[in-house]
């Protein structure tokens, strides 16, 4: 690949690679997701059936396009023909269909709620709600591609960035912008960026946090695979304007597909001269490494991911002194999370006042949530922040799964909470749902119906943290254990009334005497369900009774007489032989020897077996 | 793993310290690495890494036991990773990884005496839609239930 020395080089090459774009093409998701639902044998039918015919329609392999329920999905441009759940015995259908103009019906989007189809993916409720910003570019660009991205409008905000302005000018636009971190915590990330910038120190760093550790969260994920050039461009705009030379991009070891492509960009952009010396002549130098995680969930927070760069384990200190100031190797460091940088081309593109434009008064721009869950459409979504709760769950989720009640939606991962339907019209943003115990956090939204056990959801969370507490503060480390311990002893039926007030006092020690965000939000999953579900907790105590039908020990299985048919098959299924019964005769299970396993309810066909 | 000798060990340390610019301070890759050749981080690999890096033993040791990313112990042929995001969870990922314990006979973060499975739990991979999500050796299963767990084993068990 020829180095380019200039700004003309980049917009020639982007004329060139413009000129080369195909109108008509094929998008496939081709993210973990999809990859996980069989992606990678659509690629190669889809290949080999658009090569048979002649075609000349080319097949973009891109990120995972959102809808990630109904992977692998795919989308014929420039019509906008939505597929779904596509196999590979449907390919030679669909590029038939693609080469004579016409739509196969069957495959396309039908929504569950309405039970409307709907041929092209604008119009789909999912996408038509959604603000898509930072994804944008995603179904039209092959991850790896620099044509795709530079089609996109690609670099053409670091161009501006480094021929334009100057470094104090691209603060202010962010400063301008009111973009906050969207890694959890929200500090402004302008502010964050000034206060680097004006630090003396020749040697500064950036670090990009893509240490996604919230169970339910994969915005990151889907951002470094799938558009990991946007990331970068991003990542050397902070860099500029912060006065760095050296970055390194922290990726977790769960997501080999993102470490892979982040670094083959990065080895594109050194080629290209867009990452090293002299960047596209402008005279800034600046190159990027990749540092793969360890696994652990506390390295998300800033301190401790600092010190596992530096090869030591991820202990959190105390932030009197900022990362700002004294981070990496002692020197000022700016860390933001992979989103943040993404929305940073945009920034400096569109300007300051564009963004602040979007959005509430304190929290602007978009956001990006894992939306999952008992919802029908799992998936990525982007959305204005001050979107109300209910519009994501009903309108863009699609609502609750086979008609079941919803109960709760649990957002911003361990160190958020769970908020009931009463709150549902809450916006989004990082003030409101601090304030109503929850959190932003980095952006999981789980959803969950009435077979959700929110004492057992509590449990799960304070279980989580206790594994990931790095150990260092004595009021989280075994503070969250006797909370784990108290919370193992309500969803046995052993709880007493007086454990729900301890839980609550114990909680609000923790939260106050920990030295991280680990620590201080750690309580969060457990006041927030006190708070809105107290009668759950009540009733595992006083009534040793559990609705949901979640906690093995206050539950029992039973076979319903009326439905049971004798197919027989739970009994040949039970993996220890505790239900008895003739074939065409009704079944019945015997409590002694039955382990709860629930197999018998899985497999019977007949809705017979019931939990009490 | 049988047949490496601290001579091998010595050279595949120098090895993997030279993709790092012999820097000890990319400590946690340079463990990544050498457990991806060796499948497990042995006591004299760690004494041996020691060596090289000049990082005293007890940190190379708090730093191989402090990340999730590393085992002291040999695994099995085939690492099973039951995901317990969130997502996960609530549609029933600890009665699948229940099922696993008692069909393979050891708990999470255990491997089975024949060396065939390693099972462990992960806290997240990202593919929620799939929920419940089983990754074999990086093969994902979606949707799993209780009641496909065996079926699942023996596939892997006559491979």
């Amino acid at each position: 690949m020829r180095r380019l020395e200039s700004r003309e080089d980049l917009e020639r090459l982007r004329e060139e690679a413009l000129s080369r774009q195909p109108e008509r093409f094929i998008s496939l998701g081709m993210g973990t997701a999809s990859r996980a639902h069989g992606a990678e044998v659509v690629y190669s039918a889809l290949k080999e059936e658009v090569a048979k015919r002649g075609l000349d329609v080319p097949i973009k392999a891109t990120g995972d396009h959102g809808l990630c329920g109904y992977a692998p999905v795919m989308v014929v441009y420039p019509e906008g023909v939505l597929y779904h759940s596509v196999k590979a015995q449907d390919v030679p259908e669909v590029v038939d269909a693609v080469g004579k103009g016409e739509i196969v019906e069957r495959l396309l989007y039908t929504d569950p709620m309405t039970g409307k189809t709907y041929t092209y993916e604008q119009d789909i409720p999912f996408y038509k709600k959604q603000m898509r910003l930072v994804l944008g570019p995603m179904e039209s660009v092959e991850p790896l591609s620099i044509e795709d991205y530079l089609c996109c409008g690609g670099f053409s905000a670091l161009a501006k960035a480094l021929f334009d302005m100057k470094p104090e000018e691209i603060i202010q636009e962010v400063i301008t912008s009111g973009l906050r971190g969207r890694g959890g915590a929200g500090f402004r990330t302008g502010w964050k960026w000034e206060d680097a910038a004006t630090r003396p120190d020749p040697v500064k760093y950036i670090i990009c946090n893509g240490d996604e550790g919230d169970p339910g969260a994969y915005m990151d994920r889907c951002l470094l695979e799938g558009l990991p050039y946007e990331v970068l461009e991003g990542m050397i705009i902070g860099a500029y304007a912060v006065g760095a030379h050296e970055g390194f991009v922290y990726v977790r070891k769960e997501y080999p597909l993102a470490t892979r492509n982040v670094q083959e960009a990065i080895n594109t952009l050194r080629e290209l001269g867009l990452l090293g010396e002299n960047i596209l002549g402008s005279g800034f130098d600046f190159d990027i490494q990749v540092v793969r995680g360890g696994g652990a969930f506390v390295c998300g927070e800033s301190s401790a991911l600092i010190a596992s760069v530096e090869g030591r384990v991820g202990e959190p200190r105390s932030k009197h002194v900022h990362a700002t100031e004294s981070g990496l190797w002692g020197k000022p460091t700016v860390l933001n999370n992979v989103e943040t940088l993404a929305n940073v081309p945009f920034i400096v593109n569109r300007g300051g006042e564009w963004f602040a434009s979007i959005g509430t008064e304190e929290s602007k721009g978009t956001k990006v949530f894992s939306l999952a869950g008992d919802i029908y459409n799992t998936g990525l979504v982007e959305v204005p922040m001050g979107i109300t709760l209910r519009e994501v769950v009903y309108d863009i989720g699609g609502g609750i799964q086979s008609g079941k009640a919803f109960k709760a939606v649990q957002t911003g991962g361990p160190s958020g909470g769970c908020l009931p339907a009463s709150q549902l019209d809450l916006p989004v943003d990082f003030d409101t749902l601090d304030a109503a115990g929850s959190m932003m956090g980095s952006g999981g939204m789980i959803v969950m119906d009435e077979d959700a056990c929110m004492v057992d959801v509590a449990r799960y969370f304070v279980k989580f943290l206790t594994e990931e507490s790095c150990g260092k503060c004595v009021p989280c480390r075994e503070g969250l254990r006797h909370m784990l311990e108290i919370l193992d002893r309500i969803t046995q039926g052993e709880g007493t009334m007086e454990d729900v007030d301890l839980l609550e006092e114990l909680g609000y020690v923790i939260a106050n005497a920990s030295l991280c965000g680990l620590g201080k939000s750690a309580p969060n999953p457990v006041l927030s369900t006190i708070r809105y579900f107290r009668e759950e907790y009540v009733e595992h105590v006083r009534d040793k009774k559990c609705r949901a039908g979640v906690c093995k020990a206050l539950v029992h299985y039973e076979i319903v007489a009326e439905n049971c048919t004798g197919c027989h098959i739970c009994f040949k299924e039970c993996p220890v032989d505790a239900i008895s019964g003739e074939p065409k005769a009704v079944h019945v299970i015997d409590q002694e020897k039955c382990i709860k396993c629930g197999i018998c309810k899985d497999v019977c066909k007949f809705d017979a077996v019931k939990v009490v | 793993m049988a047949g490496a000798t601290v001579d091998n060990l010595g050279q595949s340390v120098k090895e993997v310290m030279a993709r790092y610019g012999n820097n000890p301070a990319r400590m946690i890759e340079i463990l990544q690495d050498l457990q991806d050749i060796y499948g497990y981080l042995s006591k004299d690999l760690l004494k041996e890494v020691s060596r090289q890096t000049e990082v005293p033993l007890a940190r190379v040791y708090h730093v191989a036991t402090f990340f999730k990313a590393f085992t002291l112990k040999p695994r099995g042929k085939y690492t099973i990773q039951v995901c317990t995001g969130t997502a996960c969870h609530v549609k029933g990922a600890y009665r699948v990884l229940e099922r696993l314990e008692n069909v393979l006979g050891v708990k999470a973060g255990e491997t089975t005496d024949d060396l065939m499975f390693t099972l462990e739990t992960v806290n997240c991979v990202g593919c929620c839609a799939l929920g419940p999500v089983v990754i074999v050796n990086g093969r994902y299963h979606g949707h799993v239930t209780p009641a496909q767990v065996e079926s699942l084993i023996k596939e892997y068990r006559e491979r």
